[in-house]
């Protein structure tokens, strides 16, 4: 693990992101950034915080809903498919939404978010756990992998101040 | 001859270079590195994670799909 200073090493550039969204796309940009940043010789601090702080947990059930987000449309057939509102509510649609993401993403050479946070893991990257996010929803270090420490905001705010690129995803 | 060939076909943004910083850590300064990619993204990447890292990109180039560069260690 790297340690409390780890930003402050050999002078080197240095990136932290507030990862805030867990759902299995939005999990996508902060570990692909962070896991980047660190094989380009940056020092990267992640902070997990609401619903970023499950993507921490050792068995990770990661999903994506298609409800509400008109943005998202599947290749299907040299077509691309979107979802209306009133399928997304339908039971059994939002799980299958994500297993036809997960499927594309394996097709393509995607990482797995599981492959990416062992990757940042071993490059590494601080994780720092919100302390409130934890009491708030219940969860110990017990529930978490290896690796994360617990903070609060002004463990974040410290960090961030001494980072050249500060990101909230 | 590279000193060791990274095979990074298939996969798709950022594993080729995550696997490439890999590869160079084991490699002594100076030693060659070739990564075999197939996606385009990487071209641009590649040139950007040796402009950061002080790697040198020796080699850039394609045949068919597959992107082959040549990378340097930094001394």
């Amino acid at each position: 693990m790297s340690s409390d200073n780890a930003d402050q090493r050999s002078g080197a550039k240095s990136m932290s992101i507030i990862v805030t969204k867990g759902t299995l796309d939005w999990a996508y940009p902060p570990f692909i950034l962070g896991t980047t940043a660190a094989a380009m010789g940056l020092d990267v601090t992640m902070f997990f915080t609401f619903y970023g702080l499950p993507l921490l947990l050792k068995n990770l059930d990661l999903r994506l809903s298609p409800l509400g987000n008109p943005a998202m449309k599947m290749p299907l057939g040299g077509m691309h498919m979107g979802m209306p509102n009133l399928a997304s509510v339908v039971p059994g649609v939002e799980a299958a939404a994500s297993k036809m993401m997960k499927n594309l993403m394996q097709k393509k050479g995607v990482a797995s978010i599981t492959d990416l946070r062992s990757l940042a893991i071993e490059s590494d990257v601080r994780m720092i756990a919100c302390q409130m996010t934890m009491d708030l929803f219940e969860y110990t270090l017990a529930d978490m992998i290896e690796g994360p420490e617990l903070g609060g905001a002004a463990t974040y705010i410290e960090v961030a101040t001494r980072s050249d690129i500060n990101l909230f995803i | 001859m590279a000193d060791q060939t990274l095979d990074a076909k298939g996969l798709n943004c950022p594993l080729p270079i995550l696997r490439a910083k890999k590869a160079l850590q084991s490699l002594p300064a100076g030693g060659t590195l070739e990564v075999l990619a197939t996606d385009p993204g990487a071209v641009k990447d590649f040139q950007a994670f040796c402009r950061t890292t002080g790697n040198e990109l020796v080699e850039s180039s394609s045949e068919g799909k597959v992107l082959r560069f040549l990378i340097r260690r930094a001394g």
